[in-house]
């Protein structure tokens, strides 16, 4: 696996860690997937209730790299700001940088993901872009500064898998050495298979694993199914052809007619 | 004076970005603070002196994907 920004990671399970029904079930999930990355994010915190600080607390007890997002940002200022937030709250370099386009599907901005992402490398940042298959912006993206590519399979939450394999392969094509996570849009672990087949070097999923009626069982669906789609990447897989041809050896064959 | 802390008005009697964090019960927080949409680091909090109509807004470590 291609390392990120010079770390090399057990393996390419990325795991957010929204939405699950209570805490004990997001750390039975991170358990049990074994991922080696938890997606989190910064919000509001009042004094009262401390909601932050008792979350923190059980992120460190996950032993993860932490990867903080920009989820929600709109802007280019308001994703610079928020990186630099994070900066602070996670002490990490890495920010997966989210400028969100368009609200039904959550597109992103890919204009004002390439500015940010300039202006946050400029300033020491290692930048993880969530962005579409386009391979226009994935190479302004690289010459921004980026040294990861995040495309999207599926809109954030959809479920609905790899919507574009046809972008997502010629992206691993067009660009062989830069380290490639699918994010967002997996729904179930065969997608992940997928995307692990094509040569991906991570997928980045959440709600697919919280939303599950099992999180901590398919977070582990999950974990083999990344596994044997790596392997099998790594296998060289056999072309597909339009025709039929016999595996069992046809010298030899009985005459039995 | 009157600010408006994470979208809500607040009346506070400090002077500072510190104080206002000390006054709010999270001083030994782990948390990032910006203030008029700009981020105010930790090392200079203590001398980052409010006024009334200031933005502040403090967060936390949450929950995402």
């Amino acid at each position: 696996m291609r390392p990120f920004y010079g770390t090399q990671l057990t393996n390419g399970f990325m795991l957010g860690t929204a939405q699950y029904p209570s805490p004990a079930i997001l750390a039975d999930a991170f358990t049990r997937s074994g991922a080696s990355v938890a997606t989190v994010s910064l919000r509001r915190e009042s004094g009262q209730d401390r909601a932050g600080q008792d979350f923190w607390e059980l992120i460190k007890d996950l032993g993860v790299h932490v990867l903080p997002n920009t989820a929600g940002c709109h802007s280019v200022k308001e994703a610079v700001t928020t990186a630099h937030m994070a900066r602070e709250v996670f002490d990490t370099k890495w920010i997966k940088l989210e400028v969100i386009g368009e609200e039904d599907t959550l597109q992103p901005d890919v204009f004002g993901l390439v500015d940010a992402a300039r202006i946050l490398t400029e300033d020491g940042f290692q930048v993880f872009p969530y962005t579409t298959e386009d391979l226009v912006v994935a190479d302004k993206l690289l010459h921004a500064g980026c040294e990861v590519l995040m495309p999207w399979g599926a809109p954030i939450g959809s479920g609905l898998g790899l919507n574009n394999i046809f972008g997502l392969r010629a992206m691993r094509a067009h660009f062989p050495d830069v380290p490639l996570v699918i994010d967002a849009g997996l729904g179930l672990p065969s997608q992940a298979a997928a995307a692990m087949e094509l040569g991906f070097d991570a997928v980045l999923l959440n709600t697919a694993v919280a939303k599950a009626g099992d999180p901590a069982a398919m977070a582990e669906a999950f974990a083999i199914a990344i596994k044997a789609g790596q392997l099998a990447q790594a296998a060289d897989p056999m072309e597909p052809r339009d025709m039929a041809s016999p595996s069992t050896p046809v010298i030899g064959k009985a005459f039995l007619q | 004076m009157r600010l408006q802390l994470n979208g809500e008005p607040i009346d506070v009697r400090v002077t500072t970005l510190a104080d206002l964090i000390t006054a709010e019960g999270l001083g030994d927080a782990k948390i990032a603070t910006a203030v008029n949409g700009v981020f105010v680091p930790a090392t200079v909090r203590a001398q980052h002196a409010l006024s009334t109509g200031d933005t502040v807004e403090i967060l936390a470590p949450m929950q995402g994907g």
